[in-house]
């Protein structure tokens, strides 16, 4: 078989990772493991999720001050330093707790770091307001290049109804 | 009991039902991650409190009738009922493992499966024949509507749906397909594609078995990114890759018959000859030897066979199912000839 991420090399390297109790696994050349650091070790499975967020956040591991090692949840009592150890998060408000290590860690799995999804209708907040003033916004764009004054118009009438309405909460 | 009728009353209807391309795509499958926002996950809740979520899951249902389903507590099941709903794909491995208060919703027809306190509060899941995966999404989305407006759901403007592991967060959601790609395999193109595949942030994995090779030529191709990118995104982008892929397997099935005819229907007939005549078989070796007669019946190579047989036999012939048709206990020894006689049965059918 070759290897899955360079596709030229014959995979010599098993990755097994498993995430949700779902294994995922992945075969690649030894030298696409080495660049990608993760070459197998003695013992059990280092390619499991929780392993693998421990390297992620292991710069930071190292240069733990003695704030950020008592960081914890006020909610469920989860520390930042359990977190990197189990990989889960204890509680919805953990992510508010450990606000700003996040971004790196959800830019290095998901490429992004923001939401750009379903909002859901009751408990969206603003985010509804704000996607649909984005749309709106865009709308008056293409009228305003296509000489429609009247139609933007109203839409700017739109907008600001809606922003007064975001300003008002 | 005759076995159809068995067959009939064990089977979920994604492996019993039809689907576009189901000739490759075996299923299509949607699961969202979702939380409630004022209970600690699973992982960190006490017994009351995941009794609490079952409780107002459960609840919640019960306040519409758009959709109906029933809650199974795990814990009424015996263990080999539980290992059922896993090999029929319907619950986690580890949601079938002993533990406290974890339940699952199914409707009917077993399209429809929430598992509840498994590693986040709920996991919706809708699974089909076929390859559908907006109808599969149309249908968890409508019950994740139904549910949203009665259960006060973990959501952040930044992030999203909030999940237990970050790498379900934002949309929650893991849309995957089922792929039978024998041809890909017999033409050593199956390493290329499939590395090609996992370039394009999907996850590929075998479902069967270990090593670089899958039990019966059968993958599942998932997201790997929730967040970032809309629903729409995600599924457009599975959806795409997955058709070029059965195109690439039909492609590779007709340069078979092209290049290697005498080879590839001698190897298809052992198949269906062991199947047909073996007093014992693991299911290892049923599922190597289904992959082929599965793809002679696709290849009109066998024509006395109906095309549901392999996902019907891949879920039949594993350890649990088998113990629950013969309806007691069995040793892997005698799981072996067990299996090799319903194979027999049904390819007799
Ligand atoms: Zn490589
Ligand atoms: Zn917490």
């Amino acid at each position: 078989m070759l290897c899955q991420r360079c596709g030229k090399k014959e995979a010599t390297v098993h990755l097994t990772k498993i995430v949700n109790g779902e294994k995922t696994e992945l075969f690649i050349c030894e030298d696409c493991a080495k660049e990608t650091g993760q070459i197998p070790f003695n013992g059990n499975d280092p390619f499991s999720f929780q392993n693998l967020l421990a390297g992620i956040l292991n710069p930071e591991l190292n240069s733990f001050s003695g704030i950020e090692s008592e960081l914890k949840c006020n909610r469920c009592g989860m520390s930042y330093k359990e977190f990197t150890q189990q990989g889960l998060f204890g509680c919805a408000y953990c992510y508010d707790t450990f606000d700003n290590k996040l971004d790196p860690l959800l830019k290095r799995i998901h490429g992004s770091t923001r939401h750009n999804g379903k909002v859901p209708k009751r408990r969206g907040g603003t985010l509804r307001v704000k996607r649909e003033i984005e749309e709106l916004r865009q709308e008056l764009q293409r009228e305003v290049e296509r000489e429609n004054f009247e139609r933007a118009a109203e839409l700017r009438d739109k907008i600001h109804d809606l922003e007064d309405k975001l300003g008002g909460e | 009991m005759s076995l159809r009728d068995i067959i009939n009353k064990n089977l979920t209807h994604w492996v019993s039902g039809n689907g576009p391309d189901n000739d490759i795509v075996l299923s299509s499958r949607i699961r969202l991650a979702r939380n409630l926002e004022n209970v600690p996950y699973p992982n960190r809740a006490s017994a009351e409190e995941k009794a609490a979520v079952s409780k107002s899951v459960i609840e919640a249902i019960s306040q519409q009738n758009e959709i109906k389903l029933h809650y199974i507590d795990l814990a009424d099941l015996p263990e080999v009922e539980r290992e059922v709903l896993v090999e029929k794909h319907l619950i986690s491995p580890i949601h079938a493992k002993e533990g406290m208060e974890k339940g699952v919703l199914l409707n009917d027809n077993e399209t429809i499966s929430v598992m509840i306190n498994e590693e986040d509060h709920l996991r919706i899941q809708v699974l089909i024949p076929g390859l559908q995966l907006d109808k599969a999404w149309e249908i968890a989305n409508n019950l994740d509507n139904l549910l949203e407006a009665r259960l006060d759901f973990a959501f952040s403007e930044n992030w999203g749906y909030l999940s237990a592991c970050p790498t379900n967060v934002g949309t929650g959601l893991r849309a995957s397909v089922m792929v039978h790609l024998p041809a890909l395999n017999l033409t050593n193109n199956i390493g290329k594609v499939l590395g090609a595949v996992s370039q394009l942030r999907l996850a590929v994995r075998g479902l069967y078995g270990e090593g670089s090779e899958s039990a019966g030529n059968i993958y599942q191709i998932s997201n790997q990114i929730t967040l970032g990118h809309t629903e729409s995104d995600i599924i457009d982008n599975l959806k795409s890759v997955t058709t070029q892929i059965v195109s690439q397997e039909r492609q590779a099935r007709k340069l078979l018959l092209q290049e290697q005819e005498i080879e590839v229907k001698d190897r298809i007939k052992r198949s269906y000859g062991i199947l047909k005549y073996a007093y014992r078989i693991s299911s290892e070796e049923a599922l190597k030897l289904l992959s082929n007669v599965k793809l002679g019946i696709d290849m009109g190579i066998i024509e006395d066979v109906d095309q549901g047989v392999l996902s019907e036999l891949m879920v039949l012939i594993r350890p649990a199912h088998l113990q629950k048709i013969d309806g007691k206990e069995l040793t892997a020894a005698e799981r072996d000839i067990k299996r090799a006689e319903l194979i027999q049965t049904r390819l007799n059918m």
